[in-house]
């Protein structure tokens, strides 16, 4: 009769956050409230196949309630105390879905935490994701993060979590889960878009949406940036017939629509960057003087951009380049020696400044530095080629000379 | 099935059988062919079951030491000897045999350098404890 019913996993996991929010509003301890939903997760694919639920949520939350009882008295057993409260069933809880995400997304986004538990935690308790598949992601053992997510729940336990969080934790958090999501066993940068979309459901602060633009701008030249053999492919070189429109589209009209609201702010700012190049049909086509005006508004939100955005000083150096010529441009990234000079990215920014200036010998110098500080296989390979490549090109042009 | 680390190194070791340049330097045609053959290593050892795991290992090092109960730690950055040996990565291979681990070794050592002549790089093999 059941036969054929499919799971959707997909499906489930977008009940995570508005079931646990549900608990935890009622007065359930975050932790363990979300231990008791991840088991009442493991049961609906177990029973969901042949019993499927009238209402996935009701069930999901009664069978999580019903955990949680069973944890209690065992607890109160344990103590060997008698007395068990009576527990009322759960009632579905009559707040909107996006209200539940935002609510949890604070708890997990919780300033007490460290980064790494931010993210952990976010993926566990809002995106649904299990232990397993986050210990993947990340490439650790899967005990280790078990202890990193419990850890994180015990530190949350003596919060308050009915109080509003900070959204700027909530963003950067996402951002994270997004830029490390990629390479991975598992899309986290497929999670990081879907809890994005959820975020700009539930608040209307631009910077939300413009996080949202962001990655999905950046999302969208993902099929691009690696070739067949799994090398990096620099976004002049890049195969643009391969940039997903879909997303282009989307991201600009999520990014227009923030813009409109006219309270700029970071994540905004990049995502109109990041429209400019995917609105370029070619390297060559490129707007960078409307490129270069959006670093001047990125590197102005910050009284001392050297030394607190390095970053946008960094990609407005190789702006200042194609508009004010590769010296210019140099002069810019030595603003920041002192600062980035250790790092493979403000090298790898002077190799393409060089290259651009037409000293491949200098370009290929720049490259190596940066090869031999990169944390990243697939980066540091990209970068020996293009000192390679640079290398190669300065004996040529040299020996064509003579 | 014993499970060997095979580590290769940036320096130190035995003197090398041939001396190249670092990669940076070498044609691009021969830069490719490197990268290539790295790759088919990593498929042969999954295709055969030998494959644990393999890790490389960014050139900057620093030693740190305990320095006593309310001080921090003592850490240097060198400058060291240039003779220090300087790990570059390893693989992790579990196998039937040691004699296995050297060919291995021996095949790893033979990867395409410049000019896409063998690089007859030294490698360090070492037998896990169980």
């Amino acid at each position: 009769m059941s036969e054929g019913y499919r799971v959707d996993e997909g499906e489930l996991r977008a009940l995570v956050p508005r079931v646990l929010a549900g608990l935890v509003r009622r007065g359930e301890d975050f932790d363990a409230a979300e231990d008791a939903l991840q088991e009442a997760l493991l049961d609906a694919l177990r029973v969901w196949p042949e019993h499927p639920p009238d209402n996935p949520r009701a069930w999901l939350a009664a069978v999580a309630m019903r955990r949680l009882i069973d944890a209690r008295r065992s607890e109160a057993a344990r103590r060997g105390r008698e007395e068990v409260r009576q527990e009322t069933p759960p009632e579905p809880v009559a707040t909107e879905s996006g209200d539940d995400t935002l609510f949890l997304l604070f708890c997990c986004c919780h300033p007490d935490l460290t980064p790494a538990s931010q993210v952990a935690l976010t993926l566990r308790a809002v995106a649904g994701l299990t232990t397993k598949e986050i210990a993947d992601a990340f490439f650790v053992p899967e005990t280790t993060m078990a202890q990193r997510i419990s850890r994180a729940k015990r530190t949350l336990r003596d919060r308050r979590l009915d109080e509003p969080g900070d959204l700027a934790v909530v963003l950067r958090v996402l951002y994270l889960v997004y830029t490390t999501g990629h390479g991975g066993r598992l899309d986290l940068a497929a999670e990081a878009l879907r809890l994005a979309r959820q975020l700009t459901l539930a608040t209307d602060e631009p910077e939300a949406q413009g996080l949202l633009a962001l990655m999905l701008l950046n999302h969208a030249r993902l099929p691009a940036r690696l070739d067949a053999q799994g090398r990096i492919v620099t976004l002049d070189r890049q195969d643009r017939s391969r940039w997903n429109t879909r997303e282009i589209a989307e991201g600009v009209r999520v990014l227009q629509s923030a813009l409109a609201e006219q309270r700029p702010g970071r994540y905004q700012i990049e995502a109109a960057i990041a429209a400019l190049h995917d609105d370029a049909a070619d390297a060559a086509e490129t707007d960078w003087p409307q490129i270069l005006a959006w670093y001047d508004d990125l590197v102005a939100l910050t009284a001392d951009p050297v030394h607190q955005d390095p970053a946008a000083v960094l990609g407005r150096a190789v702006a200042v380049g194609h508009v004010l010529g590769a010296a210019a441009g140099l002069r810019e990234a030595d603003r920041l020696r002192a600062v980035l000079g250790d790092r493979h990215r403000w090298h790898a920014v002077r190799g393409y400044l060089h290259e651009l200036g037409g000293d491949p010998a200098a370009a290929g110098a720049a490259y190596a530095e940066a090869a031999r500080r990169a944390t990243d296989v697939a980066e540091r390979d990209h970068l020996v080629r293009q000192a390679a490549r640079a290398r190669a090109e300065a004996q040529r042009s040299s020996a064509g000379s003579v | 099935m014993p499970k060997y680390l095979l580590l290769k190194h940036y320096r130190g070791g035995p003197e090398p059988h041939r001396a190249v340049p670092p990669m940076d330097q070498w044609a691009p045609e021969d830069v490719e062919a490197h990268l290539a053959f790295l790759r088919h290593v990593a498929e042969v050892l999954e295709e055969r079951g030998e494959y644990v795991g393999a890790q490389a290992l960014v050139p900057a090092r620093t030693w740190v030491r305990y320095s006593g109960p309310d001080a921090a730690p003592v850490t240097t950055d060198g400058p060291h000897p240039e003779t220090s040996d300087l790990v570059a990565g390893w693989y992790m291979i579990d196998v039937e045999t040691y004699e296995r681990a050297l060919e291995v070794a021996a095949f790893v050592s033979g990867g395409p350098g410049p000019g896409g002549e063998p690089l007859y790089e030294w490698i360090d093999v070492r037998e896990v404890m169980g």
